[in-house]
């Protein structure tokens, strides 16, 4: 299937609801086809091959999502965060292409031969020209590349993942149900339009019926104040925005008496900012959600009854379930391999492997998948007795020392669990005696001192003294990216200077 | 008259507005209907002057998904319609897909 044809059924079957903005004035399913139909046909004129974006969320997102798709030009939405020279660089990649930008952007890049830029607001009143023709919405191959997204290149150059219509509709379709969205309901999208989960809530929002308001770009207060004001009922965030928004909601006691759904995923978890977000927030039902860009969004899921069913067990098994992801979609096949490629059985550790119609696992100029299906995600993680998978960390993290491998993300962990710890990471930087040693940095709760060797032993008593980190630096920051990925060779690069 | 179905391939009735597309198919052809009458792939022109049999005219639902008792086919409706789907004289049955929490 083809993006272009979920566009139409849902303008078909849900034509005045609320697709985008307030209740009031919003733009309606009916509109948003028209106008991502019209952009359909403005596109195909141009003369780029593809059609990237430089902007903050706004209702041109979803516009140039299926405009290009219905153009026949992969959409590739860029992060407008990086310096200008990255910036540059991957629009250069680009070329020749359609850019639309937002404010600045056109002084930040320059002219750049084979790129036209549009600006947003010229785009968008172009698409509301009723004069200007509506693309077919069926004419899409099912097999043409939607989405280009750049991984977030957190340990090398950033590869363009690729993302083909009937990977994105085998996502939307096995997992979301038409028109399955209440006439009330409302969705937040904070998380950036370069980012899996901003394409993919465009998809679900749409199909589902489900009324979406935009955060132009994330900022804890202004969040707040839109679902009270919106009557927001879902969200999803991502692990760094999640503690920000407690502090708010803790701070004016205010609640978020219309939530419904809060999911939460791109990233590790710390278990008391769930914890703390169950307590605050009773009346939400959570969701985590594990998903990649090569699998176009979320392939396992803990439910809100998965949550309070671990929240509420002595069982100890049961209840470390709270910080696994939960299990696999109906429609993914997940299991977990050793080096060797043996598929391991319940409770042992190795690489997570994905199949499924949504799992593209392709990247641009570095071919596809092996012909069975099978993508490795690279992740390291295991599979309990019950079928809830847990995710440890990127192996490409992982940490060698005299042997030994060492997941940071479980020494992170036991770092959080001090209670004058707010952030913690961890990494190995190279050592003359054991190839790496572990080093951490750590921020500290506001107000709260952090003693170097008081939290080296509090690891040591929960880990074994292998995974203790030899220094801790304390800082005022961590380097995560906007989406809240540790850069960790940003990291390795500063404590190597430091420690090394 | 029995088509082969492969994933992506659009049909619609030759009776009323239902269109479908293939999720699913098994191997081979498929005797598919639309109200009794063979549906017709997408861009080739309908037979006129037909109308749903008996039986066949509780109609298809937009965004439902039906599929045989067998579970081999697999459609999406992405046009309503006053006709049913069947293959042969078996009615396709609304699948019972568990909803999934919302994650996006």
């Amino acid at each position: 299937m083809h993006v272009g044809m979920l566009l139409q059924m849902a303008a078909d079957g849900m034509g005045e609801r609320i697709a985008i903005g307030p209740v009031a004035d919003g733009t309606t399913m009916a509109e948003l086809a028209s106008r991502a139909r019209r952009a359909g046909t403005l596109l195909a004129d141009m003369s780029g091959e593809r059609v990237a974006m430089v902007d903050l969320n706004s209702e041109a997102v979803p516009i140039a999502l299926f405009g290009a798709a219905l153009a026949g030009k992969p959409f590739v939405p860029i992060n407008y965060r990086l310096s200008d020279e990255q910036l540059r660089d991957l629009v250069v990649r680009t070329a020749p292409a359609t850019v639309i930008i937002g404010e600045g952007v056109a002084e930040r890049l320059g002219p750049i031969p084979g790129i036209e830029l549009v600006d947003r607001k010229e785009f968008l009143v172009r698409v509301s020209d009723p004069s200007v023709e509506e693309a077919d919405p069926y004419a899409g191959d099912p097999d043409s590349v939607a989405v280009l997204l750049y991984t977030s290149g957190t340990t090398g150059a950033p590869k363009a993942a690729v993302l083909r219509n009937r990977n994105l509709t085998a996502y939307v379709i096995s997992t979301v149900e038409f028109a399955g969205a209440g006439e009330d309901e409302a969705a937040i999208v904070s998380v950036p339009p370069y980012h899996i989960a901003g394409i993919s809530s465009v998809l679900s929002s749409t199909y589902s019926g489900r009324r979406v308001v935009h955060v132009e770009t994330f900022e804890p207060r202004v969040w707040v104040d839109l679902v009270r004001a919106e009557g927001v009922t879902h969200a999803m965030v991502v692990p760094t925005m999640l503690n920000r928004i407690l502090d708010v909601v803790a701070e004016d006691d205010g609640g978020l008496p219309t939530l419904r759904s809060l999911s939460y995923g791109g990233g590790p978890m710390p278990l008391a900012v769930i914890e703390r977000a169950m307590a605050l927030l009773p009346g939400v039902g959570f969701v985590n959600a594990y998903g990649l860009t090569e699998t176009a969004s979320t392939i396992a899921l803990l439910g809100p009854d998965d949550h309070r069913e671990a929240h509420a067990s002595d069982a100890p098994d049961v209840r470390a379930r709270l910080a696994s992801v939960g299990r696999p979609l109906p429609t993914v096949e997940v299991e977990v391999r050793g080096v060797d490629g043996t598929v391991l059985g319940a409770g042992a550790r190795g690489e997570i492997w994905v199949r499924g119609e949504q799992v593209a696992g392709e990247y641009e100029g570095l071919g596809s998948a092996p012909d069975d299906g099978w993508f490795n995600t690279r992740d390291e993680g295991h599979i309990d007795g019950g079928g809830f998978l847990f995710v440890h960390g990127r192996l490409d993290d992982v940490i060698v020392r005299g042997g030994e491998n060492l997941s940071p993300g479980e020494i992170e962990l036991v770092l959080l669990e001090h209670p004058s710890v707010e952030a913690a990471a961890v990494v190995g930087i190279p050592d003359a005696d054991w190839g790496e040693k572990v080093v951490a940095a750590v921020v500290p709760v506001p107000g709260a001192d952090v003693d170097e060797d008081e939290l080296r032993a509090f690891v040591r008593a929960a880990l074994r003294s292998t995974r203790t980190p030899e220094r801790i630096d304390v800082r005022e920051d961590l380097p995560f990216n906007e989406t809240g990925k540790l850069l960790r060779r940003v990291l390795r690069e500063e404590l190597a200077d430091r420690f090394g | 008259m029995a088509v082969e179905l492969k994933p992506g391939a659009r049909f619609r009735s030759a009776v009323g507005e239902t269109e479908v597309v293939v999720i699913k198919a098994p191997a081979g052809a498929v005797d598919l209907r639309c109200g009794g009458h063979p549906v017709v792939p997408i861009g080739d022109e309908p037979p006129t002057g037909l109308t749903a049999e008996s039986g066949f005219d509780e109609g298809s639902q937009i965004g439902k998904r039906y599929v045989d008792g067998a579970d081999e086919l697999e459609l999406l409706c992405s046009k309503g319609g006053t006709a049913s789907l069947s293959i042969g004289a078996e009615l396709l049955v609304l699948k019972d897909a568990k909803p999934l929490p919302s994650s996006d």
